[in-house]
């Protein structure tokens, strides 16, 4: 058994337990906090035995599944997949950790419950990011979504079933189309070599030479699940509702982690796969990119809300790293994929502390904050950190990533790269005034202030008194430290991210500069 | 005079009859008519129980045949009976389909714990709304004819599946129909309702009937036989009227795609399924389905392959009538009952899609689906006859709110369930698709693939509602109730599920089986 598949069934036998434990809260958050502590402990084994100068395709493990169609239960990881499924591990434990801190369930909902849900995602999440069977990668790809469902639907917000559904309907729709270009795929395959197969390594090596009419109907199919599931404008419009809905965990996992599925499928899937198609479309890609960052970054700017001002803001940055993807350049290629790593450390950690701050304060409305560092300065250098990273400001991980993905793709694009720039400037602007307005200044708002009635209504004067809000505990800043070692750490010092991508990226771009 | 009849009497010979083969099938009718005669000399307390046994035997027995046979069955398959049955690998395939699902569906008719005294009414003559008709429901006596005509109807059906030459077709459409239209108006709650459903589907039934008959005529005049393969030889030559030929193959079509409930040809569904008594919805949904597909492939594959090119292109507008009818008009339905029977009419839609590709791939794939299908269908109206209230079942949306906190058992295999039914990966249903579709790309169908999975999506909202229904919405005060299967539903349930999760994970064996081979083309 390699350490792969050990990271996946570990959470699945954990969510048993758990789920088991489900009539005592307490038990239950021990035992899911212990098993995703264990999983991240597995990470270390798992990255030392990565070798990047080594095979394309690691620790790989294959097993026969459905042999009248070639389809296998095989797994393997590369340089991407490997930081992706770190990067899961890492913020887990965290969410397990401020799962209290965050916000209540719903009443009459076990955290047993949440949190079996929440590894089975987990594991999932991390299978997906193993498969090396183009039609696994599908079925995970679908299979991922039914926990996620029901942790919107089951423990979200009050228009959670709304959200929950539109969640799934885009992505169950995306991953059909997707399903018929790989059953399209299957079919050259079967053409070409007499047997059909979904091993996706030969299927690289049979697609990548069709004609290319055949390849643009094949990519658009998986383009089109990517593109909702990462989400590029204009397939997002499920993002805002259900990360706005969902509670705050599970919005870390959503943004954080499942949406890179989106972006690790251009990665992997669509350039190799379909090397000419990818370079005819990449215009077509590259303009909703684009359209993304500034969409999502003015948007930003407008929201009210806190949760749904993370929503955009990821928006803009999955709109980032698509054009380093599609700009075709080892630099932009090697930002994009380390952009997926450090956009979930800085926006999970983003979204914790916005998860925090609307807990203390009971509301996620950005008007109701004012001066709220004055009360809880702790909690507002986290914002501070979070925020930073998320403008990538140098120092910070991010920046590296988003230097890069402009660095690369100023040399075959610089038009894009030089609207995407302004992506980064405006991206100041709205995490800077966010800041501003929750934490600086005098103390003010209804959250803060014990407020006579709704938002709007005069305040009447005995009611002006300070509501007593907490600054963050010891235990919750050692659950928030390791983001931001690693958010300070990586951007210092990002060689190691760097080195382990950089093979495999160069691998998925010989592949397309090879016709 | 004589002489005349001494030389007849020597050349007609009584045709070979191969009696292993057909043996599942005289199993089936056999024992219906045994039930009929319990029917008339059992004292009536005994009927039920001896019903209940001889139908289940009959099954279990016709299916050891079958397993007999199927070993060593040839692989081109025989035709018996002077070539009017033809028992090959897909009809074997049918045959073991339809057994399997019939068990289910009589596990659920033999069920007496959920209503006391079975779904069945006592008194099927009595005019509803009297005073004989309301003392009538609290008894506990049911009319246990219909386990005979459930094996009449299962007998036509095989018959159906493996009819080599179009009036053996016929006629055994009309044996597995008539059975039908009595079963439905057999419900011992909503009589009038029950009673419309049967109206209704015989009056529709006997239509789609007629057109098959007027069908055949035409076929006949067009290739002066009435057996498929001579058909088939007869349009290889260019001498006859085409006209014949494509008016009497659309009406032959209309009358089979009546049978799947394939839109525009559906009116009957969402009405016969919300009136008939669940069991025999459930019988209906997963057998006639079953019958009417494995009819068609027959009929399209051996007789009309070499025109598909002529008919193929109106096959495909219908097939997207029927899941734009199914999927759409599914979103709008408020009653669990109708909502499958719009479900299914889209699912008749995809299974087209696998019917009309002709090929190897596409017809194992429909058989797989249609086996797939039927299992979660039986399993879902279980499911739906448990959930009552005091004036039967509750089988309005609004009543299945919150159900999951009342009963998270029945809620989470309801889920399962709908999720094959949307066809979710790791369930029997999305394998079904798959092969289905991948049969159909590879026949260069591929617009037609991208409007059904766009449209699979489409239908997944309406099983979704429920499941929001289920789990996400606060149940009402004076909900339903959730109750205690007996052991029969309980067997039937549980045998839908296993099978639905089984060919979802482990979908190899069946598809090997499913692909054992073609059509006998003689």
């Amino acid at each position: 058994m390699t350490w792969l598949l050990a990271l996946i069934l570990l959470p699945l036998a954990g969510a048993l337990v758990v789920a088991g434990l489900r009539s005592n809260d307490r038990l239950a958050t021990l035992a899911a906090l212990a098993v995703s502590t264990a999983e991240l402990a597995l990470i270390v084994p798992f990255w030392l035995a990565y070798d990047p100068a080594g095979e394309r395709i690691q620790q790989a493990s294959s097993m026969e599944w459905i042999p009248t169609f070639g389809i296998h239960i095989s797994f393997g990881t590369d340089g991407i997949s490997l930081i992706m499924i770190a990067v899961i591990a890492l913020l887990v434990p965290i969410i397990i950790g401020t799962l209290n801190s965050t916000g209540k369930l719903p009443e009459g909902r076990s955290a047993g419950g949440f949190l079996s849900l929440v590894l089975v995602q987990e594991a999932l999440t991390i299978a997906v990011f193993a498969a090396t069977d183009v039609f696994l990668f599908y079925v995970l790809f679908e299979i991922m979504l039914i926990p996620m469902y029901f942790l919107i639907g089951g423990y979200g917000g009050a228009n959670r079933q709304y959200a929950a559904v539109k969640f799934f309907l885009y992505s169950f729709l995306g991953g059909l189309i997707m399903l018929a270009s790989a059953i399209g795929a299957y079919s050259l395959a079967s053409d070409e070599l007499g047997q059909g197969t979904f091993d996706w390594a030969t299927l690289v090596e049979v697609v990548r030479d069709a004609p290319a009419s055949t390849q643009i109907w094949l990519f658009l199919g998986f383009f089109l699940a990517f593109a909702i599931k990462a989400p590029l404008v204009p397939f997002h419009t499920w993002l805002p509702d259900a990360a706005g809905q969902a509670p705050i965990g599970v919005t870390v996992l959503l943004v954080g982690v499942l949406d890179k599925v989106g972006t690790f499928g251009f990665l992997r899937y669509c350039l190799p796969m379909f090397p000419e198609a990818s370079e005819r479309l990449a215009p077509l890609v590259l303009v909703l990119a684009v359209a993304g960052v500034i969409y999502g970054s003015v948007l930003a700017a407008g929201q009210q809300d806190m949760k749904r001002f993370v929503a955009y803001v990821s928006i803009a940055h999955f709109g980032f790293i698509a054009l380093g993807i599609f700009a075709f350049t080892p630099q932009s290629v090697v930002g994009s994929a380390t952009y997926m790593l450090n956009h979930s450390l800085a926006t999970g950690m983003l979204i914790i502390v916005v998860g925090i701050i609307a807990a203390r304060g009971g509301s996620t409305r950005i008007s109701d904050y004012g001066g709220m560092a004055k009360v809880t300065p702790i909690l507002g250098g986290m914002l501070l950190i979070a925020g930073l990273s998320t403008l990538s400001l140098p120092g910070t991980n991010s920046f590296i990533s988003e230097f890069l993905v402009l660095l690369g793709s100023f040399e075959t694009r610089p038009v894009y790269a030089i609207i995407a720039t302004v992506g980064m400037v405006l991206a100041a602007a709205y995490v800077l005034w966010l800041y501003q307005r929750i934490m600086t200044g005098p103390v003010r708002g209804d959250a803060l202030i014990g407020a006579g009635g709704g938002p709007g209504t005069a305040v009447a004067p005995e009611a002006g008194a300070k509501k007593a809000i907490r600054d963050l505990s010891v235990k919750e800043i050692a659950v928030l430290a390791p983001l931001v070692v690693l958010i300070v750490g990586l951007g210092f010092y990002p060689k190691p991210v760097l080195d382990t991508v950089t093979p495999s990226v160069e691998a998925t771009l010989t592949a397309v500069q090879e016709r | 005079m004589n002489v005349f009849l001494a030389q007849q009497a020597d050349r007609i010979e009584a045709p070979a009859i191969d009696y292993a083969a057909i043996l599942p099938m005289l199993i089936i009718l056999g024992a219906a008519c045994i039930g009929v005669l319990f029917e008339a000399f059992l004292p009536k307390h005994q009927r039920w129980p001896g019903q209940v046994v001889l139908s289940l035997l009959a099954i279990a027995a016709a299916g050891v045949a079958l397993g007999a046979y199927v070993g060593d069955s040839p692989a081109r398959g025989v035709t018996t009976l002077s070539g009017t049955l033809s028992v090959d690998k897909p009809a074997l395939f049918l045959w073991g389909t339809l057994l399997a699902l019939a068990l289910g569906a009589v596990l659920l008719i033999a069920d007496r714990s959920i209503e006391p005294g079975g779904a069945f009414v006592a008194q099927a003559g009595i005019s509803p709304g009297t005073v004989q008709d309301r003392a009538q429901v609290g008894s506990t006596g049911m009319q246990t004819e219909v386990f005979p005509l459930a094996l009449f109807a299962l007998g036509g059906m095989m018959a159906f599946c493996s009819a080599n030459d179009l009036l053996t077709m016929f006629i055994a459409l009309e044996v597995l129909s008539l059975p039908l239209y009595l079963m439905c108006g057999l419900a011992r709650r909503r009589r009038l309702l029950s009673q419309e459903a049967a109206v209704k589907y015989f009056l529709l039934g006997a239509f789609a009937s007629a057109f098959f008959l007027y069908g055949l005529a035409l076929l006949y005049g067009y290739a002066g036989s009435v057996r498929l393969a001579d058909i088939a030889n007869a349009t290889a030559g260019t001498d006859r009227s085409d006209t014949l030929l494509f008016a009497g193959l659309g009406l032959l079509m209309v009358g089979l795609l009546f049978k799947g409930s394939v839109g525009p040809f559906h009116t009957w569904t969402p009405d016969v399924y919300q009136g008939a008594p669940t069991p025999v919805t459930a019988f209906m949904a997963a057998c006639t389905k079953v019958a009417a597909f494995g009819g068609m492939l027959r009929v399209l594959t051996v007789a009309f392959e070499s025109t598909s090119w002529e008919w193929r292109g109106v096959l495909w507008g219908v097939a997207i009538i029927s899941m734009v009818i199914g999927a759409v008009l599914g979103l709008t339905q408020t009653d669990v009952k109708r909502m499958i029977a719009y479900s299914s009419i889209a699912h008749a839609g995809f299974l087209l899609v696998g019917t009309m590709a002709l090929t190897e791939d596409g017809l194992s794939g429909t058989l797989f689906y249609l086996l797939a299908y039927g299992f979660t269908t039986i399993a879902a109206f279980g499911v739906v006859s448990l959930v009552r209230d005091s004036t039967g079942e509750a089988t309005h949306l609004s009543a299945w709110a919150g159900l999951a906190k009342r009963s998270p058992l029945l809620a989470a295999v309801f889920t399962f369930l709908l999720l094959a039914l949307a066809g979710i990966p790791l369930t029997s249903g999305f394998v079904g698709k798959f092969v289905v579709f991948s049969a159909a790309l590879s026949d260069g169908m591929a617009p037609l693939v991208v409007i059904a999975l766009v449209f699979s999506a489409v239908a997944a909202f309406f099983y979704l509602r429920v499941v929001v229904l289920m789990y996400f919405s606060e149940p009402a005060p004076d909900g339903p109730t959730v109750t205690v299967p007996g052991a029969f539903t309980t067997a039937a349930i549980t045998l839908g599920v296993v099978v639905t999760l089984l060919l979802g994970v482990l979908p190899a064996f069946a598809l090997n089986w499913a692909g054992a081979g073609g059509f006998a083309l003689s």
